[in-house]
C-alpha cells in the first residue's frame, strides 16, 4: 500500500513542491518540469478502479480512487501543469512555484479522493494555494480581491462541511459516490460545490479575483478551481435536473458583461463561467453522452482558455497594460502570441478542427435528443455569444484595432513554447479527436463531430457572427470600449459589506458611548458619592429632629457640619460597619 | 509581414480584400441551404438559412442589450469601490 501511494500524483504534486523552496536557479527549473511528468507517468501506470484505503481517527478513508472520471482529470490536470510550468520558468519566484503546485497538488488530491473526509481537506487546500496566487501579484487591489476570495471561499467550504458532516451520519459511511438532491445534508453539499462552480450570483470572486492574479497565477487558477467543482458535481450530482437551468443561465448572462468589459483578462473570466456552464448543462442532462460532453468539454476548456489567459498575460508582462482601451495592433510586434491566442480564440468559439468543435457540440446534441429545446437555444445563442466575445474581442482588441503604439518584444521563449503546446493540443484534439474520446467515462455511447450538417451549421453561425460584429463595429454601434468598472453581484458584498461595518459601527458604537455616559461616569459616580456621604446623610437626617429641638438654627448647622466631617474622616464608617458586621453575625447564629 | 515598420493591416487594400474574402465566404455559406437536406433533430434547423440568420440576429440583440441596458445600469467610475 505504501509504495502505491508514493505513485499518487497529488503527493508527488505536495512534497515535491516543498522541495521547490530549497532549490535555485537551473536545478529549481529542471524540478518544476519534472513534477507533472512525474505525476502524468504515474498516472499512466493507474488502471482505472485502483484504490488505496487507510484508517485515521477512526475513519475508514478512502485517500485515492482512480475511476475513468477521476482518471480523464488526472490526465489534463497534470498536463495543464506541465504547459504552465513552463510558461513561469522565466519568473524565478519560489513561492509562485510553490503556490502554485499546492494548488495544483490539492486539486489533484481532490478528483482522486475516494471519501469525503480527504474530498474536504483537500477542496480546502485549493483555496489556500489559489489565495497565495492572488495575493503573490503584490497590489493593493489583488489583496481585496484575495480577502474577498478567502470569505466566499470559507462560506462555500463550511455549507459543505456541514453537508458532508450531516450527510455522513446520515448514511453511516464517508464514501464519495453518487449523492443527489434529497435531504438539507446533500442541499448543503450542493451549495457547497456550487460556489466554487462560480454558479450565477456565487461567480463573482471569480471574475473578481483571476484578473487580479499573478501572471502566472491566473492560468493556474483558470483550470482547477472551477473544473474540479465540475467533476465533483458529476461525480456526485449527474442528472440533477436543476443544474441545466443553472448551467444554461451560466452559458448566457456572462456574455454580456463581457462585450462591455475593459479588463481583457476580466473578459475571459466571463467566458470562463460561460464555458463552465456547458459542463454544468451536461451534467444536468446526465446521459452517458452528455456527462462524456461536459467532461470532455472540461478537458479542452482547460487547454484553450489556458492558452487564452496565456497569451493575454504575455501581452500584460510585455506591455504592463490589459485594458482594451490601451491595447491595439500587437501583431506587430508580438505576432507569435497573436497567432496562439487566435487557435485559442477559435479553440473557444468552437471552429471546426480546432478542440471546442468536438466536445461543446456533444452536450449541445445530448440536449437535442432529450428535446430540451428552449435550453438548447440558449446554448446555441451563447454558442454565438462567446465567439462575439472571447473569439473577436479578445484577439481584435489587443492585436488588431488601432494601434496604441507600444513598442515591446515578442513574448519570452518559454512563454511562447507553453502557448505553442497548448497551440497544438487544441487543433490536435479538434482534427483527431479519438484519443480523447477513448478516454472518456462512458465507452458505450459513439459521438461523431464531424458530419456534413454539423460543419455547415457551426460555421454559419459563427461567420455571421462575425458579420455582425464587423458590421456593428464599422457602423459605430459596437459599445466603445470604456475607461470603467462594471457592477455585479458581488456589489451586494462589497457595498454591502461596507454598510454593514457602518451599521455596526454606529449601534455598538452608540452602545458603548450610552453605556459609558450611563454606568462609567453616572452609576459609578453616584455609588462613590453614595459611600462617602450616604452614612452622614442618613444620620444628620436622623438626627435633625434632635438637633431642632435642642440647639438653635446656627449651633444646628455646626452639629451638623461636624457630623459630616466625622463621617469622611473619622472612625464612624468603621463602626458602623462593626455594627453592621454584628447584627449580621447575630442574625446568622440566632 | 513586410520588414519596414509597415505591417500587414497598415495597408487599406489588404483591409478591404480580406473584408472581401470575406462577404464572399459569407455568400458561398448561404448556397448550401438552398439546396441540400440535412439530419437534424428540431424542426426550426431545417429552416433554410436558419443559422446564419440566428448567428448574426443573436450577435446584434447580444450586442444592443449590452450596450443600451447593461451598461447603463451597471457602469462605474473605476475607482468606484475605492471610495
Amino acid at each position: 500500500m505504501t509504495a502505491s501511494l508514493l505513485l499518487h500524483p497529488a503527493l508527488i504534486f505536495l512534497a515535491g513542491a516543498l522541495l521547490l523552496p530549497l532549490l535555485r536557479g537551473k536545478l529549481q527549473s529542471a524540478w518544476l518540469l519534472l513534477l507533472p511528468v512525474a505525476g502524468f507517468a504515474a498516472l499512466l501506470k493507474i488502471a482505472p478502479g485502483t484504490e488505496i484505503s487507510a484508517r485515521f481517527l477512526n475513519l475508514d478513508l478512502v485517500l485515492f480512487r482512480a475511476d475513468r472520471l477521476s482518471l480523464l482529470f488526472g490526465y489534463i490536470f497534470t498536463i495543464i501543469s506541465f504547459i504552465t510550468a513552463i510558461y513561469v520558468l522565466h519568473v524565478k519566484r519560489s513561492a509562485e512555484y510553490l503556490a502554485g503546485f499546492l494548488y495544483a497538488g490539492a486539486a489533484l488530491g481532490a478528483v482522486f479522493a475516494g471519501d469525503l473526509f480527504t474530498f474536504f481537506v483537500c477542496w480546502e487546500m485549493l483555496t489556500i494555494g489559489s489565495i497565495l496566487l492572488i495575493w503573490l501579484r503584490r497590489t493593493k487591489a489583488a489583496q481585496g480581491a484575495g480577502f474577498r476570495y478567502l470569505l466566499v471561499h470559507s462560506f462555500g467550504g463550511l455549507l459543505l462541511l456541514a453537508g458532508i458532516l450531516m450527510y455522513s451520519r446520515e448514511q453511516h459511511s464517508l464514501s464519495f459516490g453518487e449523492i443527489g438532491l434529497s435531504s438539507l445534508s446533500t442541499w448543503l453539499i450542493f451549495l457547497g460545490l456550487g460556489v466554487n462552480c462560480a454558479w450565477p450570483l456565487l461567480h463573482t470572486w471569480l471574475t473578481d479575483a483571476y484578473p487580479e492574479a499573478t501572471i502566472g497565477g491566473t492560468v493556474f487558477l483558470s483550470a482547477f478551481t472551477t473544473k474540479t467543482a465540475v467533476y465533483a458535481l458529476a461525480r456526485a450530482f449527474p442528472g440533477t435536473e436543476l443544474l441545466i437551468y443553472i448551467g444554461a443561465t451560466m452559458t448566457a448572462f456572462p456574455i454580456f458583461f463581457a462585450v462591455i468589459e475593459n479588463d481583457l483578462r476580466r473578459v475571459l473570466a466571463y467566458s470562463l463561467v460561460n464555458q463552465v456552464g456547458f459542463m454544468v448543462v451536461g451534467i444536468g442532462i446526465g446521459t452517458h453522452l452528455a456527462i462524456n460532453g461536459a467532461v470532455a468539454h472540461a478537458f479542452n476548456d482547460i487547454i484553450f482558455k489556458g492558452l487564452l489567459f496565456m497569451s493575454m498575460g504575455a501581452v500584460l508582462h510585455r506591455t504592463g497594460k490589459i485594458n482594451a482601451t490601451d491595447l491595439g495592433g500587437l501583431y506587430k510586434s508580438m505576432p507569435w502570441t497573436a497567432g496562439f491566442c487566435i487557435v485559442g480564440a477559435a479553440s473557444i468559439s468552437a471552429f471546426p478542427f480546432f478542440s471546442g468543435f468536438v466536445s461543446k457540440s456533444m452536450v449541445m446534441e445530448a440536449a437535442g435528443l432529450k428535446h430540451l429545446s428552449g435550453i438548447w437555444l440558449v446554448l446555441l445563442f451563447a454558442s454565438a455569444g462567446v465567439f462575439h466575445h472571447a473569439g473577436i474581442k479578445i484577439p481584435f482588441f489587443a492585436f488588431f484595432s488601432h494601434d496604441a503604439g507600444l513598442q515591446v518584444k515578442e513574448a519570452p521563449l518559454n512563454m511562447l513554447i507553453a502557448m505553442g503546446i497548448a497551440a497544438a493540443l487544441c487543433i490536435g484534439i479538434g482534427s483527431y479527436p479519438a484519443p480523447l474520446f477513448a478516454i472518456l467515462p462512458f465507452q458505450d455511447v459513439v459521438y461523431q463531430p464531424y458530419h456534413y450538417s454539423h460543419l455547415l451549421s457551426q460555421t454559419q453561425l459563427l461567420f455571421f457572427s462575425a458579420l455582425a460584429f464587423t458590421l456593428l463595429l464599422r457602423s459605430g454601434i459596437y459599445p466603445a470600449e470604456i475607461r470603467a468598472i462594471n457592477l455585479d453581484s458581488d456589489w451586494l458584498y462589497r457595498k454591502g459589506g461596507r454598510l454593514f461595518a457602518t451599521t455596526c459601527a454606529v449601534i455598538f458604537n452608540g452602545l458603548n458611548n450610552l453605556a459609558e455616559r450611563l454606568l462609567v461616569k453616572g452609576a459609578v459616580g453616584a455609588l462613590c458619592r453614595f459611600a462617602r456621604q450616604g452614612p452622614a446623610n442618613l444620620a444628620s437626617l436622623a438626627l435633625t429632629p434632635y438637633w431642632r429641638l435642642r440647639y438653635r438654627k446656627a449651633e444646628a448647622e455646626k452639629e451638623n457640619a461636624r457630623l459630616h466631617r466625622s463621617f469622611t474622616t473619622g472612625a464612624a464608617g468603621l463602626g458602623i460597619m462593626a455594627a453592621g458586621i454584628t447584627l449580621y453575625l447575630l442574625v446568622f447564629f440566632l | 509581414m513586410s520588414k519596414e515598420n509597415k505591417h500587414l493591416f497598415d495597408e487599406p487594400k489588404n483591409v478591404s480584400r480580406l473584408l472581401l474574402i470575406f462577404f464572399a465566404s459569407l455568400v458561398l455559406l448561404l448556397v448550401p441551404d438552398l439546396v441540400h437536406e440535412r439530419h437534424t433533430i428540431f424542426a426550426w434547423e431545417e429552416w433554410p438559412e436558419f443559422y446564419p440568420v440566428f448567428g448574426f440576429v443573436a450577435c446584434v440583440i447580444l450586442v444592443l442589450l449590452a450596450k443600451y441596458v447593461l451598461r447603463p445600469l451597471v457602469k462605474r467610475e473605476e475607482d468606484y469601490y475605492d471610495r
